[in-house]
């Protein structure tokens, strides 16, 4: 099989529009998150990591485009835009396109909402974004909860591997919308305060909004500085419940075994884990089963949700580019907000942004439905 | 672009108030609409998983649909199988979200229920499926505006090129205000007809 790569990115976010300013911010400590009282998402104040609206609109002014577009829209067309420009790629038949997300649009169906509601098919923003490019093949829209940002990687490694494509671009997005802070608040699962991924005074998410893209190739020339080789990847289902973890952490465990096993790594060669750690109990504590269950309990990790919270399905491709960097930058970033062990699982949280020569990063996600997702990257040898 | 040697073993149909596997005709049931429909296709085919009442109408158009394909496999319930679920639709899980939304919209009488939200993600009806038929396999769950067989046919066999499953349960299951459709198909080493985007068609338009 092609050895496939991980390229060109960008992430528009509430620390930035471009992947160095944004990983600059991480790098610095800089939170995205902050207080927001809107009662048009909110009844209560809430905490939450969101993009502030004159910036993007500027942002997308720049594109230099006629038409009226979402808000998630402009984020995802913006992000896109900058990777499918710095790649110098024509989009021929040989290039896919894959869009994931877990809600889309989905502030379409909001009364007062000036877009239609048919806005919310995913499909309809898939063609958007589609005839936007001009891309000459169909849009592949994913949509499996909040690993769809990490598993398009690995969907678009497959899709390459098999001779599918030579070339996939994916731009994955989320917003921070009524819908979303209505039904984790209703599941008491929202944080009244900036989240604390694996640490004892943790007591839930704050949800976040990003647009992150990137171009996931087998072309080895051109490729980015920071670009990275997928060796692995897997997506294993806890089939266990479908909003509470396993408590074993089976699909996560399987995930991981099944990656590495395509990898050829041992687990004693990861140098790095940019984990899920969502602030939950519940989670934070089924991926400290999972990793002790995996021999990883002393791989330096983090999580990044205290710097973006969680952005749902766009999360995980938004930490894959930030690993991205941090393994060309060889610096391990701060696990914001965490401050003394809160699972009943040894973890090497990472305390304090450190240099350290890394070569081989775990990615991983887990979401409702019981699925989980994890892949390996390796720093290209150059 | 690389293929596969697989066989669509079985498959199952549920639209127009039937159930159907293989072409045959399971239950049917005119006159009801979908949640009486569905639920007397549950107690017909003997299915005997009370969890299924607390589904929402996708995951349990999905749930019947694969469960009709997967108990006729003995080892399914008592030995685990590497059984991959591949599904798509058009209207991802926009039932429930129209009524999550319901819920919120009016501020002076504001409900929203985690029983409902959980159930906002298309995927959720693949982990009922899971969870059922113990398969802690690979999953994954696509939109189209229409059904692809192509994007189905390409992406089980990069599952089993990649050695990432044994089995495939692949197909389509669209919940919308006022239509829904399923159509399963379970691909493996045995079976007479050839796992290709030819035959996915044939199949789906039974």
């Amino acid at each position: 099989m092609n050895s496939v790569y991980v390229s060109y990115n960008n992430i528009v976010s509430s620390l930035g529009f471009d992947s160095p300013t944004v990983v600059k911010n991480v790098a610095d400590g800089v939170s995205g998150i902050s207080r927001i009282a809107d009662k048009n998402i909110s009844p209560q104040a809430f905490y939450a990591s969101t993009i502030p609206t004159e910036t993007l609109s500027g942002a997308f002014e720049s594109l230099n485009t006629n038409g009226s577009f979402t808000r998630l829209e402009q984020m995802m067309l913006v992000s896109l835009e900058k990777v499918i420009k710095a790649s110098g790629l024509a989009l021929d038949e040989r290039v896919g396109l894959i869009i994931s997300t877990t809600k889309g649009n989905i502030d379409a169906l909001e009364t007062n909402n000036p877009f239609p509601k048919k806005r919310a098919y995913l499909s309809e923003l898939g063609t958007l974004i589609k005839n936007f490019f001009g891309f000459k093949t169909e849009a592949i829209v994913l949509s499996n909860a909040c690993v769809s940002g990490i598993l398009a990687v690995g969907v678009a490694k497959r899709f390459i591997n098999q001779g599918k494509f030579d070339h996939v671009f994916i731009v994955s997005g989320d917003l921070v919308t009524e819908f979303i802070v209505s039904g984790f608040n209703s599941f008491q699962a929202l944080s009244n305060k900036p989240c604390k991924p694996y640490c004892k005074y943790r007591d839930g998410i704050n949800i976040g909004e990003v647009a992150a893209s990137v171009l996931v190739t087998s072309e080895k020339n051109n490729l980015a500085a920071e670009a990275v080789q997928i060796l692995g990847d897997a997506s294993c289902n806890d089939a266990n419940h479908i909003s509470g973890p396993s408590r074993t952490g089976e699909g996560l465990y399987r995930s991981v075994i099944s990656a590495l096993d395509e990898a050829g790594v041992r687990p004693n060669e990861i140098d790095y884990i940019s984990a899920h750690g969502t602030a939950t109990p519940f989670n934070d504590e089924m991926e400290a089963i999972a990793f002790n269950r995996l021999g990883l309990s002393e791989v330096p990790l983090n999580s990044l949700k205290g710097y973006f919270g969680h952005t749902l399905g766009a999360s995980g491709l938004l930490e894959t580019i930030v690993g991205m960097h941090s393994l060309q930058q060889n610096k391990l970033f701060s696990s914001l907000g965490f401050e003394e062990l809160g699972v009943s699982q040894p973890l090497n949280i990472i305390t304090g942004t450190r240099a350290q020569e890394l070569n081989v990063f775990l990615k991983t996600a887990s979401g409702f439905g019981g699925c989980n997702t994890a892949i390996i990257f390796q720093k290209i040898k150059r | 672009m690389l293929k596969t040697n697989k066989f669509i073993q079985s498959y199952s149909h549920i639209r127009n108030n039937t159930v159907s596997k293989n072409g045959t005709l399971l239950f049917e049931n005119a006159s009801e609409a979908f949640p009486d429909f569905i639920k007397a296709a549950y107690n017909a085919l003997d299915t005997g998983y009370p969890k299924f009442f607390k589904m929402d109408n996708l995951s349990k158009l999905a749930f019947l649909a694969a469960d009709v394909l997967l108990k006729e496999i003995p080892s399914a319930t008592n030995k685990e199988q590497n059984i991959a679920i591949v599904l798509s639709n058009r209207a991802s899980s926009l039932d429930t979200d129209r009524k999550h939304q319901a819920s919120i919209a009016n501020k002076e009488d504001y409900f929203p229920s985690p029983a409902v939200f959980v159930y906002t993600l298309p995927n959720i009806c693949i982990g009922e499926i899971s969870i059922k038929h113990r398969l802690f396999s690979e999953n994954s769950f696509f939109i189209f505006d229409r059904f692809s067989a192509e994007h189905l046919a390409d992406y089980t066999n990069g599952l089993f090129l990649n050695n990432k499953a044994e089995k495939v349960i692949g197909g389509w299951v669209d919940f919308d205000t006022d239509t829904y459709e399923a159509f399963l198909y379970l691909v493996s080493d045995k079976g007479s007809i050839p796992h290709n985007k030819k035959e996915i068609n044939r199949l789906y338009r039974l």
